[in-house]
């Protein structure tokens, strides 16, 4: 009855009130051991406040091969930064 | 270095003119710094070269804690127990981070294991050597973990994102591995006299192996042509191999150890150190299984992987147990 631990995806809230950030993966037969498995393997020198861990196989990701078009809508619009606009000197700082 | 002579399945490096779209488009983009990650389009020579690679490098991690694991029973002091612990367990998170970096390839890691045990895989050579006093976990420290960031550092840039990034992680961490042995190494060379007879002999039987850590010269060799354009490999074996020795010398010196090595000189034209050939003889012997541990170490890894096997399946069936009750519950 061989079978491999499954694989999760590790995400860690550093020290300084960030985002939980993926760190990388590793094997784990439940949730409950993936977070202390991920302890002892991304937190050793106290990189973290929270953890959590998601199943590989519960990620949905976009096609690296339709980039381009997924991403187009926002190349051209230019607009929508605030360096886009000239305001005069005179009314300071905005 | 961890990962020894990986073959590249190629013959000759192929210039863009050569390759077809794809490949060229691929080169193109390692050519201009881009990362490749584990869902673009790869050349198969690429995908398997890295996964010989960055398997050997995870199998060398793991290995790697058994010459040192020795001597955690024996450390002289709790300080120093504790140390040693934390530095055996972090070359297990080595390994861990370069195992899921391979996994990206779709290879899983009990296959990787699998093929280590069967004897398809290698892994470093220098762990082949036997750790006889506790001034060896000092020269392991100082010289092994030393050669591994030479050719660590400049890795964090290689193409592949996953290996990359593994290797930025263990970067960080690996400093305290040298700066621990450096420092069981003062303590034993301004010891006594058996103390720094220890230290001196340690060093004697690390030099060379740690010398061969980086492969031989692969001035000729079309793997390192072809592993270094696809930036896979940064450096030549011969140009990290010349760095360590001119960072390692004064570091020698400092602790009033003599290198054991007659030919060993300043040379002023090349701003570096010459100095003599390890015995390729007795590398090539150690690679094909013949060193002073080999049989010693793959008994340890298997044993240890059947032991295991148990625990490994327990864990699984219990939560395949509580998952069919929980959904039946639903």
């Amino acid at each position: 009855m061989k079978k491999e631990w499954p694989l999760w995806e590790v995400f860690i809230r550093g020290q300084h009130g960030l985002n939980h950030r993926h760190v990388g993966s590793l094997h784990a037969p439940d949730a409950e051991l993936a977070l202390k498995n991920a302890r002892d393997v991304y937190t050793r020198r106290r990189e973290g406040v929270s953890i959590w861990v998601v199943p590989s196989t519960q990620i949905t990701a976009s096609d690296p091969g339709s980039k381009d078009s997924l991403f187009e809508p926002s190349k051209d619009k230019i607009y929508r930064h605030p360096s886009f606009y000239d305001i005069p000197e005179d009314v300071g700082k905005m | 270095m961890y990962a020894q002579m990986v073959k590249t399945d190629s013959s000759k490096v192929r210039d863009l003119s050569e390759m077809t779209d794809e490949e060229r488009a691929f080169q193109e983009r390692i050519d201009r710094g881009e990362k490749i990650e584990p869902t673009d389009w790869m050349p198969d020579g690429y995908r398997k070269t890295l996964i010989r690679q960055i398997g050997q490098h995870a199998h060398s991690e793991i290995v790697g804690q058994l010459p040192e694991g020795n001597w955690i029973t024996r450390a002289p002091t709790l300080e120093r127990k504790a140390i040693l612990l934390a530095k055996v367990q972090d070359e297990a998170g080595h390994g861990l981070y370069l195992y899921c970096a391979a996994e990206t390839l779709g290879v899983s890691r009990d296959e990787l294991i699998e093929l280590l045990h069967a004897g398809k895989m290698k892994y470093s050579s220098i762990f082949n050597y036997p750790t006889l006093t506790w001034a060896d976990i000092g020269a392991v420290g100082w010289l092994v973990d030393g050669a591994a960031i030479m050719n660590q550092v400049p890795l964090q840039r290689t193409s592949f994102g996953p290996y990359s990034r593994a290797m930025v992680r263990i970067c960080k961490e690996e400093s305290f591995h040298q700066r621990q042995g450096f420092d069981i190494m003062m303590k034993m060379a301004n010891g006594n006299s058996a103390q720094r007879h220890m230290a001196q002999d340690a060093l004697n039987r690390f030099w060379y192996p740690s010398l061969m850590m980086f492969g031989p010269s692969d001035k000729e060799s079309v793997h390192s042509a072809q592993s270094m354009a696809w930036k896979i490999k940064i450096n030549t074996n011969d140009e990290l191999r010349q760095k360590f020795v001119d960072q390692t010398v004064p570091q020698a010196e400092y602790l009033g150890l003599t290198v054991p090595d007659e030919n060993l000189e300043w040379n002023e034209d090349k701003g570096g150190y010459d100095f003599s050939e390890p015995d390729w003889t007795e590398f090539f012997e150690v690679l094909k299984g013949n060193g002073p541990c080999n049989r010693e170490r793959m008994e340890a890894r298997v044993k240890a992987w059947d032991d295991g096997a148990w625990v490994r399946d327990g864990l699984m069936a219990h939560a395949e147990k509580r998952h069919a009750s929980r959904t039946a519950a639903e």
